[in-house]
């Protein structure tokens, strides 16, 4: 089966600094890969050079498309549903507007409105709070709310920034169990970027661990975490 | 207000399409606009409302049109402008050489100049996308100083007369209307200062709105949603100028002249105080910013000589030192500006239900 991405030697730079040194690591077609690592190892930047949201050198291939150096809105029009660090709520906007916002590049406005009942099959919680000012919601709800606006593309691939980040573990463990239906039933491949990693790791199938921007170790997941020296380091046990 | 938005969109329209997100003018608001067009016959020719007046309301509803075309700018998508003079400038210059110069109809100069600021804005707001917060407010400011030079350089001159600036004269009103020319143009910058507000109201609640404020709020996640944000905050910077630039030329028209000197920073920054004073990101907001920019910087001075004369007060009291102490007193008892403000007072003392 051919990769839904394919990522060779990329580097990624701030400005002079330079954050990732030449990674490499692949996702299958409806598979889960997360990226593993402590702060500062490269996780987010990652996601942010596949995006082009950073400068980045290297090969990036997303279901045989190159996409090195392309604009952020090129790479979302592909297909890509980033689910940005710290959730990227639009605060002042209504629960329904941020959901709107997402449907900004559809040209199919029926697909559009099967998406959205997609989302409130998944996230009923949101169907009751639409007319809600989206900056009001809790946590978890804003975390659900970043999730629905990816899918509300209509992505192939869904790149997840910490999607646990600051959240009680029962609300974590709801939306993991959303985000692995969504990986079923809507057959959207994932890129998760956790430092939860027993948690990650449950979820997906392949983990690549990642420390100052390069790749340190890779396998299935099972493979990761039996691992004795991620299991100290990542799983504390 | 909200939940009368979510019952229209399940209701409008074919189910199976994503149905706009546009909500009704409120009746009132029509009620308004009735009877602000009916002054001229009301007050006009009772003589309730003498000529001064309406020159006045027509100067007030111009400069509603420049805060809200501001307002689109800075409260909807963020970006600050301190220079938003400089496109009124234009604007006025615009129509007042084609009116002067080419002898063109008043009327026909406005798409024109519209058209010029959009694209002085567009072009302006193009490499101004590299400039964030304090950066693009000082690049701004150069533009404001830079442009009353401008319009004095001295081979310019004989299109903008240099420093004597341009004489035009208020058109008499068609058809015979019993109208002075005063209450004619009110009746034109009302006309045009509604549709400009229908059109922002529009934007503001469709698309191309919600990609500006999705910009304002979380630039790297707007970007996420596939929204090009240096296409969208460009154009937004030209409709902006397209605004201020149709005030600006509804200015000239209205005052008969312009000059470099009427449109020096000081407008640029009048603007941006109506705007935050009004309440940024609403468009109520920029009614009462209009208003503000008119009325209370004009009657400041009135104001201290009213208070010096009959308080006798020890000290000497400048015209500034009036307006100055309005704008912080607004500012901390109603810091979302007066249409916030008047927003919340009007949830606390409304009847239940």
């Amino acid at each position: 089966m051919s990769n839904m991405l394919e990522v060779k030697d990329l580097k990624a730079y701030y400005g002079p600094s330079q954050a990732l040194h030449g990674i490499s690591f692949s996702l299958s077609k409806g598979g889960i890969t997360t990226l593993l690592g402590a702060n500062g190892a490269g996780k987010t930047t990652t996601l942010r050079a596949i995006c082009g949201m950073v400068r980045a050198e290297g090969s990036v291939i997303i279901d045989g498309e190159p996409v090195t150096g392309k604009a952020t809105e090129s790479v979302v029009r592909l297909g890509v549903g980033h689910v940005p660090e710290g959730r990227g709520t639009f605060t002042e906007l209504s629960v329904e507007e941020n959901l709107r916002v997402a449907a900004y590049t559809r040209r199919d406005k029926a697909a559009a409105a099967r998406d959205l009942e997609m989302v409130f099959t998944y996230f009923p919680r949101l169907k009751e709070r639409m007319a809600q000012q989206a900056g009001t919601l809790s946590g978890g709800e804003q975390q659900m709310l970043a999730i629905s606006r990816a899918l509300m593309l209509g992505p192939r691939l869904m790149l997840l920034d910490e999607p646990s980040f600051g959240l009680a573990p029962l609300i974590v463990q709801e939306i993991f169990r959303i985000m692995r239906r969504i990986n079923e039933e809507a057959k959207v491949s994932m890129l998760l970027v956790e430092q939860n990693a027993a948690l990650a790791l449950e979820l997906a199938d392949h983990a690549y661990v990642l420390e100052t921007g390069r790749v340190v170790m890779s396998g299935t997941s099972a493979e990761v975490r039996s691992d004795e020296q991620i299991r100290k380091s990542y799983l504390g046990y | 207000m909200a939940t009368t938005m979510t019952t229209e969109t399940s209701a409008a329209g074919d189910p199976a399409a994503l149905p706009g997100l546009r909500r009704p003018i409120p009746k009132w608001i029509w009620l308004g606009i009735i009877f602000a067009a009916l002054l001229p016959l009301i007050g006009g020719q009772t003589g309730l409302i003498s000529n001064f007046y309406f020159l006045q309301l027509s100067l007030m509803i111009v400069y509603s049109i420049a805060v809200l075309g501001l307002n689109l700018l800075t409260g909807f998508n963020g970006q600050i402008s301190l220079g938003h003079g400089a496109f009124f400038a234009v604007g006025a210059y615009v129509t007042a050489i084609l009116i002067d110069r080419y002898e063109m109809h008043y009327l026909a100069t406005l798409p024109l100049a519209m058209i010029a600021c959009f694209i002085v804005g567009y072009l302006f707001g193009r490499p101004a996308l590299r400039l964030e917060g304090h950066y693009l407010a000082l690049a701004t400011f150069a533009l404001a100083i830079a442009v009353p030079q401008f319009l004095k350089y001295r081979h310019f001159e004989p299109l903008t007369h240099g420093v004597q600036g341009i004489n035009i004269f208020n058109p008499d009103p068609p058809f015979g209307l019993p109208l002075s020319p005063d209450q004619w143009l009110y009746l034109v910058v009302l006309a045009c200062a509604v549709v400009m507000f229908i059109v922002a109201r529009n934007i503001v609640q469709s698309r191309m709105g919600r990609a500006m404020m999705a910009i304002r709020d979380q630039p790297l996640a707007a970007d996420t949603m596939g929204i090009n944000s240096a296409r969208t905050k460009s154009i937004t910077f030209g409709i902006s100028a397209l605004y201020v630039g149709l005030a600006g030329a509804l200015h000239a028209i209205i005052f008969e002249f312009v000059s470099p000197d009427s449109f020096r920073f000081e407008l640029s920054i009048a603007m941006l105080v109506g705007a935050v004073i009004g309440g940024i990101a609403t468009l109520s907001g920029a009614v009462i910013g209009g208003f503000f920019v008119q009325f209370i910087e004009k009657y400041a001075d009135a104001l201290t000589k009213w208070i010096t004369s009959t308080v006798h007060l020890p000290i000497h009291l400048e015209p500034w030192t009036i307006y100055g102490i309005v704008l912080i007193v607004l500012m901390y008892t109603m810091p979302m500006g007066i249409a916030g403000g008047l927003a919340s007072l009007w949830r606390k003392i409304r009847p239940p239900g």
